[in-house]
């Protein structure tokens, strides 16, 4: 009976579970559910890093910048020309990947360390323009009142809850478009990529479209968050843009898992519950960080859900083994029996 | 005239600290074929050790400076030693992201040992020079001067000791040094102790005209990978001609656009070269 249960399906519907069930059990501490519903945000953007770090390996330190942009698009628009929130949202998504195709078209030319410094440049050229453009972003004062999303028929989103689910079912979309991704020819070009650019470049997969798409799509997704997270704060400053934001995504998707299905999902609730947890000690953060990514890096450059997945085929392999030796053992008696059934 | 003078003295001792920071950056890269990304936050780490060195301690300003470049040797090798050394099989991602976190790691540390506030620190060197017309601060010279002698001398070491010709080495082809006897992983503690030096050197020379702050090295960070990608990565003569260019380009930009110009000049300057060239000026290795 056991051996039916995938192990995998398994956990995606306890974490998916768990997430449905959060604000049942937070009832009554609005606060936590803000927490929550902040680290499904990151999450997201942690999907959008997925893509073109996880699948597809090239490191970009632009991401925190796209979120960046993408939170100053909504708050701006919707504060300071009255937009609704639907619209800047919306706009939000398109101009991040606008924003990541024009980059793209530069940025990928480039390979490896250079691609890497580029984006960080980028990121930093956008930050700069966040900060010294004060007529337009207000500088260090940031943006503040940024509009809730207007309710849509008897949908209130001015109730943290409905906030949470709102948040919740993009989440659950990237979550799928990650998955559906793995399992496309498209996904799987991005990972041969990944191995060896020669090598998928060899067997026919187009190695210019794929990253540029990879890297398109990834900026629009961090813009997305960005969006939402402008309207559920409610004040963006241009920290929201700075190189600091890239770095936590990167140790969402480091301690979750890169590349995985299930692991931004899992490193970004995680890590938020650990900074909850840590708020006393909110200037030592990064000193116990820091050395968690090196180690992170060093010993476990899977992540939890990379771990994990080693560890299904392995005792997949076992159960396999002791069934062929029950088989063996049982020839005689069940002649019946297929290998088939066993497995 | 006196004006763009002093300006570009002022660029050239700029580009002597630019020098030196990204001398040492392309050393790491050449070697190991990774971008050390907290190579800022060692900056900031040497200048505030000269500090320390100078204003608690109370040492002289040039053996405060000295004392702090070999402290920050030490730190290197401990840091090819305890990090890199363990990920040399892995994905150059995975260096990249260590050296991400031993830089948030390091700015941490400064801010509780040192405070988040701006520190300053006098010159020994406090006069000023006229070079015609133009009014010089002392400090500048001095450099100048000391960029040059420490250029030299690492061109020196590079060519003719042991130390150095395995550095380049390693840098040209790993395999072919390892088979003629060359131990990599002595060559990279090596490579390591120069850079962190250098970087420690540049920090303490410019701590005098700049004010120390946790964050200084953010800035510098971007422009010295501005100056060794401007000069291809792992190329010498690229990042100390980079190095000068970027400078000189910062300063005019600033003095005659505005400050904010000077800023951008740099990256917008780093774009262009990359989309024309993605292997930068002197860049020849295929990047991988």
């Amino acid at each position: 009976m056991m051996e039916k249960i995938n192990p995998r399906l398994l956990g995606v519907a306890l974490v998916a579970l768990a997430l449905l069930a959060a604000p049942l059990v937070l009832n009554d501490q609005p606060y936590l559910i803000r927490v929550t519903t902040t680290a499904a945000i990151y999450a997201i953007a942690a999907y959008g890093m997925n893509i073109i770090l996880g699948l597809t390996g090239q490191l970009s330190l632009a991401h925190g910048a796209f979120f960046g942009v993408g939170a100053y698009i909504v708050g701006l628009l919707t504060t300071d020309h009255d937009w609704s929130f639907w619209g800047s949202f919306l706009l939000a998504i398109v101009a991040t990947t606008a924003l990541g195709y024009a980059s793209g078209l530069i940025a990928l030319r480039t390979q490896g360390a250079y691609f890497a410094i580029f984006t960080m440049a980028l990121g930093f050229l956008i930050f700069i323009v966040v900060t010294r453009w004060e007529s337009v972003t207000h500088a260090h004062s940031g943006v503040s009142g940024v509009k809730y999303p207007e309710n849509i028929g008897p949908i209130d989103f001015t109730q943290p809850t409905t906030m949470y689910y709102f948040v919740l079912f993009i989440l659950g979309g990237a979550a799928y478009t990650t998955h559906a991704l793995l399992r496309s020819n498209a996904g799987r070009s991005l990972v041969a990529i990944r191995t060896s650019e020669d090598l998928a470049r060899s067997i026919g997969v187009n190695v210019a479209v794929s990253k540029q798409l990879a890297f398109t799509a990834s900026a629009g997704i961090a813009g997305l968050a960005g969006g939402l997270f402008a309207s559920l704060t409610g004040f963006i400053g241009p920290d929201s843009a700075a190189i600091d934001v890239t770095f936590e995504f990167l140790l969402f998707l480091l301690i979750g898992g890169m590349g995985t299905v299930m692991g931004p999902v899992i490193g970004s609730l995680l890590v938020a519950f650990l900074f909850e947890m840590l708020q006393d000690l909110q200037s030592y953060r990064f000193i116990v960080l820091g050395p968690i990514i090196v180690l992170l890096v060093i010993f476990a450059p899977k992540g939890i859900v990379g771990y994990l997945n080693d560890l299904i085929p392995a005792r997949r392999r076992r159960r396999q083994r002791a069934a062929a030796r029950a088989e063996d053992a049982h020839e005689a008696t069940s002649a019946t029996r297929t290998k088939e059934e066993v497995l | 005239m006196t004006l763009f003078i002093q300006q570009l003295i002022n660029g050239l001792a700029l580009g002597g600290i630019y020098c030196l920071a990204a001398v040492g950056l392309t050393l790491v890269f050449g070697v190991l074929g990774f971008p050390n990304l907290a190579h800022g936050a060692l900056f900031m780490l040497g200048g505030y050790f000269t500090y320390s060195l100078l204003v608690d301690v109370g040492l002289p300003y040039v053996v405060a400076i000295v004392c702090a470049a070999l402290v920050l040797a030490v730190v290197g090798v401990l840091f090819e030693r305890l990090i890199f050394h363990p990920l040399r099989k892995a994905p150059h991602t995975h260096h990249m992201i260590a050296t991400i976190g031993v830089m948030f790691f390091l700015i941490a540390v400064v801010q509780e040992v040192w405070g988040t506030g701006f520190l300053r620190m006098d010159s020994p060197f406090a006069g000023r020079m006229t070079v015609v017309g133009a009014q010089i601060s002392s400090q500048r010279v001095i450099i100048i001067v000391t960029a040059m002698v420490v250029l030299i001398a690492l061109t020196w070491f590079l060519k003719k000791s042991v130390h150095g010709q395995a550095i380049e080495a390693v840098e040209q082809d790993r395999t072919g040094a390892t088979l003629v006897g060359i131990n990599p992983g002595v060559v990279s503690m090596v490579t390591f102790a120069v850079s962190f030096a250098l970087v420690a050197v540049s920090a303490g020379l410019v701590a005098p005209i700049q004010l120390l702050s946790p964050t200084m090295g953010e800035s510098l960070n971007l422009i010295v990978f501005a100056i060794i990608i401007l000069g291809g990565l792992g190329s010498l003569p690229g990042a100390i001609i980079g190095g000068f260019v970027i400078a000189i380009a910062e300063v005019m930009a600033s003095t005659y656009i505005s400050v904010a110009a000077g800023e951008a000049a740099i990256f917008i300057l780093l774009m262009g070269v990359l989309a024309v060239k993605p292997t930068g000026l002197f860049g020849m290795v295929e990047q991988r």
